[in-house]
């Protein structure tokens, strides 16, 4: 057994739809929890722990676990936004070494398109959170936050809009094999920076599609995952860590991906050379570029050369992105894309991906999000994944 | 002064019992932030206990309202009126979320000086922002 096998992932499901008007969010969790465990394998029966975040409808779990009919014996509802998944499955794996579950359940669902969502629309902050007297007056939205990201990002190393624009183009050439994917044409660094300036100096298409729908994935024991006919995925490291804006000493070129990815790494024993494959939080596509700065895959500042000229295309170089088209241009469920990221990378481990963006002999992958505002606070959740 | 001061409605800043002498300067026309005398290090948003030592000790400074734009951007579609979101580093090496405004529809590049200004927002709390340096 390797030492560092303490779960692994036996179920994964994205949900196909894109646009469910007709469907509660409840309902939208139970189809993906039955996707999951259909995929597994398992029945409903042997979960006895589950994990959901703020989208779930209700009290942190209990509605859903109510709703679904489970039995935990270990419920959690850790909520960081979109990266809250990855958590989720990092505290799974460390609830089932510790003994207090078997199999977990981790749901997301939600239907932000129907609900007429977008990335303008004025936050609601709680009334008695800290920092609400000096940014609600402002109007921080995400697109703005990620925004002032990008501005600075060009500023210090003399990244490009063009370069930027890759990771967009990248995405596109991914999506045009996903059935699933809601923009399935390939675009070019021209049609990027032909779109809408939405917030300086992001374009439209920079910014992650608004889709209902969701995924759901089953994190089980070693010895249970050996007896399922299914691939074995296991988690071999993970980290997460909190970024936030230093009570004034700013600096929002650099995210939480330092830490938490540091840690992640640490604990699997590879290094980002090794990894054939990574799903990285593409809310926007600065986002992409600071995480793959602070994952170590580039030296910071170095980004907008890494992800320009099509080297991330799936084929083109050692390490492949978001093949299944990303939040950029597949899904972004909830409008948090932490679940699709861990699904994608299960299918790359398992060789399902689509032929056309599967990486040889994939081994080793990473999933990467960014829950939050990268401009003012975010938590950032990394996962080392191997095939067993 | 432009046009997007009037037009743009200000969202009532969320004032709590611990923000509340900051609006009280802001009404009188002075923006304040908050140093710690433990550690001796300048913090934003205020608190009564230091985030970087954890001192009960911290006092309310003045600043002179002058500062250098860290990062901003002009929100361009979406939303009823653009504005532009920035962080401004003030001279007392404090940085504060604010809007910029008087820069026509462009977004100031990071650097600009800016100096502070104080905008009615919705209930009438003085809410500051930023704008070019007025001549001495």
């Amino acid at each position: 057994m390797n030492k560092n096998e303490r779960a692994c992932i036996v179920g994964a499901y994205e949900h196909p739809t894109r646009h469910a008007p007709d469907k509660s969010v409840a309902q939208l969790h139970a189809e993906v929890a039955r996707g999951a465990l259909q995929d597994a394998g398992l029945n409903a029966s042997d979960i006895d722990g589950y994990f959901c975040a703020g989208d779930a409808p209700g009290l942190g779990p209990l509605s859903m676990v109510d709703y679904l009919g489970l039995k935990p014996r270990y419920v959690e509802s850790t909520d960081t936004g979109g990266s809250s998944y990855l958590i989720h499955v990092r505290h799974a794996a460390q609830a089932i070494e510790a003994g207090h579950c078997n199999v977990a359940l981790v749901t997301l669902a939600g239907r932000p398109r129907s609900e007429g969502s977008s990335g303008t629309q004025a936050r609601a902050y709680n009334i008695m959170a800290p920092e609400a007297p000096f940014e609600s007056p402002y109007g921080l939205v995400p697109i703005n936050s990620y925004a002032m990201a990008a501005q600075r990002h060009m500023h210090e190393f003399g990244t490009t809009a063009e370069q930027l624009a890759w990771i967009k183009v990248t995405a596109s050439h991914h999506a045009q094999h996903n059935p699933n994917a809601m923009l399935r044409d390939v675009v070019t660094v021209q049609d990027v920076l032909a779109s809408p300036l939405i917030a300086d100096p992001l374009h439209r298409m920079e910014c992650c599609v608004v889709s209902d729908g969701g995924g759901a994935v089953i994190v089980a024991r070693p010895e249970i995952a050996r007896k399922l006919k299914r691939p074995v995925v296991r988690l071999i490291g993970g980290g997460e860590a909190v970024g936030y804006i230093n009570s004034g000493g700013i600096d929002i070129t650099t995210s939480a991906a330092k830490h938490s990815g540091a840690a992640a790494f640490a604990e699997a024993g590879v290094t980002p050379g090794d990894i054939g494959y990574a799903s990285i939080y593409d809310s926007f596509t600065i986002t992409v570029l600071i995480q793959l700065e602070d994952l170590g895959f580039c030296e910071k500042g170095q980004g907008g050369r890494f992800v320009a000229d099509g080297r991330l295309v799936a084929g083109q170089s050692g390490l492949a992105i978001n093949t299944d088209g990303g939040g950029l241009c597949n899904n972004h469920p909830a409008n948090r894309g932490g679940m699709t990221k861990i699904i994608e990378a299960v299918r790359q481990l398992r060789g399902e991906a689509h032929p056309a963006v599967q990486v040889k002999d994939c081994a080793l992958a990473l999933a990467q999000g960014t829950g939050g505002m990268l401009g003012s606070r975010h938590a950032s959740a990394t996962l080392i994944l191997e095939r067993a | 002064m432009s046009s997007e001061t009037t037009v743009r409605k200000i969202p009532a800043p969320l004032i709590n019992p611990e923000a509340q002498p900051f609006f009280q300067a802001t009404a009188e026309g002075r923006l304040c932030y908050k140093r710690c005398e433990g550690c001796g290090q300048p913090h934003h948003p205020p608190r009564s206990i230091c985030p970087h030592c954890h001192s009960d000790r911290t006092t309310w400074q003045t600043s002179t309202g002058l500062g250098t734009v860290y990062s901003a951007s002009m929100l361009r579609r979406g939303v009823p009126v653009p504005y532009c979101v920035a962080y401004v580093t003030l001279d007392e090496g404090v940085t504060l979320m604010s809007d910029l405004v008087g820069f026509g529809d462009s977004t100031p590049a990071v650097g600009t000086r800016v100096q502070v200004r104080f905008v009615e927002a919705e209930g009438g709390a003085k809410v500051p922002m930023f704008g070019p340096v007025e001549a001495t």
